[in-house]
């Protein structure tokens, strides 16, 4: 059952993953993936701060799981990120490939990082 | 028919991760080997499918649905995440060091094979 949840809510990730990169084309910003990026970076957010927001015992599981690795899981892709690497040393825009590759690894994880933040904004001193 | 290509590649890339994940969770605790595994493997993949140029719909089923949904990024990230919140800097960087290098020269591999 859950099975089938996570498939269906990887089905609309995908496709929104695909109305993104459609409506980008690469062509823009002379051929930088800006589209995978852009997804990337909004999923890397939406999941964290999901995962902390939903951390706790009453959130259905399946919901839960159906969210984050179904729909937000399906929604990003690493594999698209290393082809993309791949096409711009291919087409011998080191620079570009450097700045994608710095962006994802360090843009990636602020997103990331900023959406546990806004999740769970302080601990307050002397617990709580 | 795009749309319907890349919803059915993404169901079965969902449902794969998600089962490959869930059989490496309850064996490996400290270590996302899962993640790791599925962005490796569907990085050389990808990158096969992207030397063999099979076609518009091949490329929307298993590249854009299947192996878009298959690999995720912020599964990754918020892994990583979690591992710098717990103190374990050294285990965050090894895990992103392995993800890139790797996800990078697998994805090489696959397009070498199929050319």
């Amino acid at each position: 059952m859950i099975y089938v949840v996570v498939g269906i809510a990887g089905m609309v990730g995908a496709l929104l993953r695909y109305y993104v990169g459609v409506s980008i084309p690469t062509a823009w910003l002379w051929g930088f993936p800006v589209g995978t990026l852009l997804v990337n970076f909004v999923g890397s957010f939406l999941l964290s701060w999901f995962a902390t927001w939903s951390a706790r015992p009453s959130f259905p599981l399946w919901l839960k799981t159906g969210i984050a690795t179904g729909f937000i899981g399906s929604f990003t892709t690493f594999s698209t990120f290393s082809v993309d690497f791949l096409k711009l040393l291919q087409h011998h825009a080191w620079k570009m490939a450097l700045l994608y590759f710095l962006l994802s690894v360090f843009g990636g994880l602020l997103c990331s990082w900023s959406g546990f933040r806004v999740a769970k904004p302080t601990v307050r001193k002397g617990g709580v | 028919m795009s749309v319907l290509l890349v919803i059915i590649g993404g169901f079965f890339g969902a449902i794969c991760r998600f089962a490959i994940s869930q059989w490496f969770i309850s064996r490996t605790k400290s270590f996302p080997v899962g993640t790791l595994l599925v962005n490796w493997f569907g990085s050389f993949l990808l990158g096969w499918l992207f030397g063999s140029d099979p076609g518009e719909n091949w490329k929307l089923l298993i590249g854009t649905g299947f192996m878009g949904a298959f690999t995720t990024f912020s599964t990754l990230k918020w892994e990583t995440v979690q591992m710098l919140i717990n103190g374990e800097k050294r285990n965050a960087i090894f895990y992103l060091v392995l993800s890139y290098c790797f996800g990078i020269l697998f994805a090489y591999g696959g397009y070498l094979i199929s050319r």
